[in-house]
């Protein structure tokens, strides 16, 4: 796959900044607006992606790139599952116990383990998306060869 | 109730399309349109009218909130059609490059 | 209420119709993100912002994925006969759609009107659930401290559909 001309690849670079932050932003204020995991690790993926169909993919190393976001899928549910555990030992033993304390309600620091859970999953559905894109995207490579 | 009954209009668009279609991109679409067909009852469900979104403001007290359960189990629905669908285009994918053709009965004909 | 989005579910309808009879498969994928799109718009209008953030997304990059598939195999839609046995599916697929219309309008006699939904399991989601988990978003707390055994549910799914692709796309193929 080819890059595309150099107006786009300006725009993009300019662009790509500001999506990114933005899902960062909706994951982490996932418990006071809209959005969430689901909805950051989305963004997160579309910026990745817009990023490799601007500049192509002669630039990066794409075994490289596809082995690192299976990994980061990997670590990030277990992690999910590891803090869904953890409440077994602290608190109430009972799966998904949400034992931290839980704030002010409407401040960014409250609602106990969700911020945590939020972030984890962004990071598992944002390494899923990119994973399927990314085999696509080496499949094609390989086949036209 | 129109609303219900078009909703159930759009699914039938769609599960005619997985009955009649031979093309697989067509089917993948087809069960596209039965997916979103099935979200947006879901949540016409729990729509209250003068409701507010299910964001609590914590100052006041008291006010009406639609139903925020049918939003949730849309919410994760939606992320598992992506992932369905993108699973779908692989096969997909990977059968044209094997038969050179979308046809399910030539497929189904040439096997092996 | 209901009339908007009556109408917009009759414009969703015409979409889906075309995007299954276009004979052109770039053409059915554009189409099909006429109703993914209008989906968004008819969540705005029913109070449910998280879904339509979510739904945008979806939407777009399903739509990179299938015109990337289109584009790297073939646009031509198949030529297709009519012939003894698509006749025969058609006539079985009408049956088959009576007979599933007659139960959902047996099934929704017992729902409540649009807009005058009483909540009655979903009452403990509501009301006091800013006590018990301490978000102000209720979609959010019910995602993760309610109903969290249906999120590790769904992430897992994802994480199988990635392996899946992955796996499906990497192997090598019999010569």
């Amino acid at each position: 796959m080819e890059g595309m001309s150099t107006i786009v690849k300006k725009v993009t670079q300019l662009m790509v900044g500001p999506v990114f932050l933005y899902g960062i932003y909706i994951i982490l204020h996932g418990h006071l607006t809209p959005g969430g995991g689901f909805a950051g690790g989305a963004i997160i993926a579309g910026a990745f992606i817009l990023l490799l169909l601007a500049f192509g993919n002669n630039v990066i190393n794409l075994k490289k790139e596809v082995a690192g976001s299976s990994n980061t899928e990997s670590i990030a549910i277990l992690i999910v599952v590891v803090m869904a555990l953890m409440s077994l030992l602290f608190g109430a033993k009972v799966f998904f116990f949400n034992f931290l304390p839980k704030g002010e309600p409407g401040e960014l620091l409250s609602a106990g383990m969700i911020p945590l859970y939020n972030i984890f999953i962004g990071i598992e559905v944002a390494g899923a998306i990119l994973t399927i894109f990314l085999s696509l995207v080496i499949f094609k490579e390989e086949s036209s060869k | 109730m129109t609303v219900y009954i078009l909703c159930f209009v759009l699914f039938l668009v769609g599960l005619y399309g997985v009955i009649t279609r031979r093309n697989l991109i067509k089917i993948a679409i087809s069960l596209s349109i039965m997916e979103f067909s099935i979200f947006l009852i879901l949540v016409l469900i729990g729509y209250i009218d003068n409701g507010l979104a299910p964001i609590v403001d914590p100052g006041s007290s008291a006010q009406i909130y639609v139903d925020p359960l049918p939003q949730a189990m849309a919410l994760t629905a939606i992320v598992i059609g992506l992932a369905t669908t993108a699973m779908l285009m692989a096969i997909a994918i990977r059968l044209y490059r094997k038969y050179k053709t979308f046809d399910i009965r030539e497929i189904r004909n040439l096997r092996g | 209420m209901e009339l908007t989005i009556s109408i917009i579910l009759g414009f969703m309808i015409i979409g889906a119709i075309y995007a299954l009879h276009a004979k052109d498969l770039l053409s059915a994928v554009i189409a099909m993100g006429f109703v993914g799109y209008g989906l968004v718009i008819c969540f705005l209008l029913l109070k449910a912002p998280d879904l339509a953030i979510v739904q945008i997304v979806v939407e777009t990059i399903t739509l990179v994925i299938m015109v990337a598939v289109v584009l790297d195999s073939t646009r031509k839609e198949l030529e297709v006969s009519f012939d003894r046995r698509s006749l025969l599916t058609t006539i079985a697929g009408f049956i088959i759609f009576a007979g599933l219309f007659y139960f959902f309008y047996g099934a929704i006699q017992n729902l409540d009107p649009l807009g005058m939904h009483s909540l009655r399991m979903a009452e403990t989601y509501v009301y006091g659930a800013v006590e018990k988990t301490g978000s102000i978003n209720l979609v959010t707390g019910v995602l993760f401290d309610f109903r969290a055994y249906d999120t590790l549910g769904e992430a897992v799914i994802l994480y199988t559909a990635a392996l899946g692709a992955l796996t499906l796309l990497r192997m090598k193929g019999k010569k």
